[in-house]
């Protein structure tokens, strides 16, 4: 897992070794080391929370710059749905559509196109007789990464198929083919406009092994700016969406839900609720009926992805406008589908990694354990986050894994030691004079 | 005796959104002893019951948790009102919980089967007005 691509990155010189990232991470991946904030990459699941909490601005994610990559003979933009939230004002996607092709992009193929098409056969899966229920979404590459590295117990949970962003970029490179026969594949490259760290590390790591189809991630915001300088234009748009409310609804918390057709649903968000819902799937205590769980990390969903620009609550309300004249659903499958084509499914589900692990060993793990009870009842408890530990917990397990030398790099201990040697120096000092 | 390592919980009586804190935090543990992924399975679902147990019937109490190289002990100690008929209370769907509870959607007699059929051994120990343990062990592979 070391060769893991994350797509977050600190700017060295802006971060000063605040612990507001190392208190924030939903994994205990980040401790404060020579004065500046370090990621294990082992732990991260590319949630973005640091890259929101940071005061300083410090981090952020990595994406392509769009000008790099426009040698392509034929580019072809993706825009995730949550891009059609982010311009005030909007009640038409054509318009966004079309700004797309202005700046430079030879076609598009809308996600949430895909999205309708994920939401189709997610019904039918979930009348596929022997699966495990809930069924989880995999939309949400946080949500699979956090299954694979804390909940291996229900990866048979996860729905067994690609994202609607890689289904778009099968698609979209078939129709270039077809429509273009003369273009070989290295003409054609899929641009995803991402709303979000972990679709870019996704789209670098693939999953599992599965490669991804998307050839360039750029970030909403670099997309965004170019847009509005075209989209002002007073000339009626050449392309028409593709899509109705439901792929639209994929943007915010909910929509893929509604996409089910039933009321055997559970959504959340943020990632400290999605962790609670995973808790309590895998302790049983969800409703029977339960089929269909959709979990993201982002509150509000994508449209609260670090990548864009708009407020996610904002975000949210502008969908709702553009989304109320639009058919439920624009793309449906044949009569007679009765199964996921085999090039839509991912076989290769996350492999569990145990990263909390202490040894491999259960005895040493044991008395590492007992070791780490023991700092605890020494420690203040008071988790400052001064050592650079978001936790008095984790900075006893730093010391007995060896990444920290020993109880006395806490400063609120030394500051007690400190205080109570003046005392007695004090008392001294009074004897003295007396 | 073997060496063992002790985990203590103290499960508040009066809070039922808190319920279920124990078993998150031995999950937590266990991921760190390095435990298979079916074993942290079984004890936090028993832990998880047996916690919401005591606070539906016996106003809380205490939880260890002692983890052995072999297996995995968990007693669970209240001062409740007792088991009267410990056969019926292992049915399946028999509840003595209030109706306030079961709105909140507990009750459904399905806490001390689950504590069974997700544990290697389980002994109940219960004097009716003064309070209940319950050991149930794990046995690590």
């Amino acid at each position: 897992m070391n060769d893991y691509r994350h797509s977050v990155v600190l700017d060295e010189e802006k971060c000063t070794g605040c612990t507001t990232c190392v208190r924030h991470c939903p994994t205990e991946a980040i401790r404060i080391k020579d004065g500046h904030a370090e990621i294990n990459t082992n732990r991260c699941i590319d949630c973005g929370e640091c890259i929101r909490v940071c005061p300083h601005k410090a981090k952020k994610a990595m994406c392509s710059k769009l000008e790099h990559y426009m040698h392509y003979k034929w580019k072809i933009a993706l825009p995730a749905p949550s891009l059609f939230g982010q311009f005030a004002g909007l009640d038409d996607v054509d318009c966004v559509l079309q700004g797309l092709l202005d700046i430079g992009f030879d076609d598009v193929y809308e996600v949430a196109k895909a999205a309708e098409l994920v939401s189709a056969y997610t019904r039918l899966y979930l009348k596929t007789e022997g699966i495990k229920k809930p069924v989880i979404s995999s939309a949400c590459p946080v949500i699979s990464r956090l299954i694979s590295l804390r909940f291996p117990y229900l990866k048979d949970n996860l729905m067994p198929m690609l994202p609607p962003m890689e289904i778009a970029a099968i698609l979209a490179k078939q129709k270039a083919k077809q429509e273009h026969p003369e273009l070989k594949d290295e003409d054609i490259a899929v641009f995803f406009i991402s709303p979000c760290a972990a679709k870019v590390s996704y789209i670098r790591n693939g999953y599992g092994d599965y490669k991804s189809n998307i050839d360039v991630v750029v970030s909403m915001s670099e997309i965004y700016f170019l847009l509005i300088g075209v989209m002002k234009r007073d000339k009626p748009p050449t392309v028409t969406s593709e899509s109705g409310m439901i792929g639209i609804g994929w943007a915010s918390t909910g929509g893929e839900c509604a996409a089910i057709l039933n009321d055997n649903y559970l959504y959340a968000d943020g990632i400290q609720n999605c962790n609670q819902v995973l808790d309590s799937i895998e302790n049983g205590n969800m409703p029977a009926q339960l089929e269909f769980i959709e979990l993201n990390a982002c509150i509000s969903g994508c449209v609260g992805g670090i990548m864009t620009i708009e407020n996610p609550f904002i975000a949210k309300t502008r969908l709702q406008t553009v989304r109320r004249y639009l058919p439920v659903s624009k793309n449906f499958l044949q009569q007679e589908t009765n199964f996921i084509p085999p090039e839509y499914i991912t076989e290769s589900l996350p492999s569990y990694i145990p990263i909390s692990r202490l040894s491999d060993n259960m005895g040493e793990s044991m008395r590492m354990m007992a070791q780490i009870q023991r700092l605890r009842q020494e420690l203040p408890g008071i988790d400052c986050g001064a050592c650079g530990c978001p936790t008095c917990r984790a900075f006893a397990e730093d010391i007995v894994k060896g990444f920290i030398p020993g109880i006395e790099n806490c400063v609120v201990l030394a500051q007690r030691k400190c205080n109570e040697q003046k005392k007695e120096d004090g008392k001294d000092d009074s004897v003295a004079t007396d | 005796m073997s060496e063992f390592l002790n985990f203590h919980f103290e499960v508040d009586g009066d809070n039922f959104v808190s319920a279920g804190q124990a078993s998150v935090q031995m999950k937590k543990n266990m991921r760190q002893l390095g435990l298979a992924p079916e074993i942290i399975r079984q004890v936090s679902i028993a832990m998880y019951e047996g916690e919401i147990n005591m606070v539906i019937h016996a106003h809380g109490g205490v939880a260890d948790v002692n983890v052995y190289e072999d297996r995995i002990e968990m007693i669970l100690a209240d001062k409740g009102p007792g088991i009267k008929d410990i056969d019926l209370a292992m049915q399946e769907g028999y509840s003595t919980a209030n109706e306030q509870v079961r709105a909140l959607g507990f009750g459904a007699g399905m806490g001390l089967p689950n504590m069974k059929r997700y544990t290697d051994e389980m002994k109940i120990e219960t004097v009716v007005g003064e309070g209940t343990t319950i050991t149930m062990y794990v046995n690590l592979k």
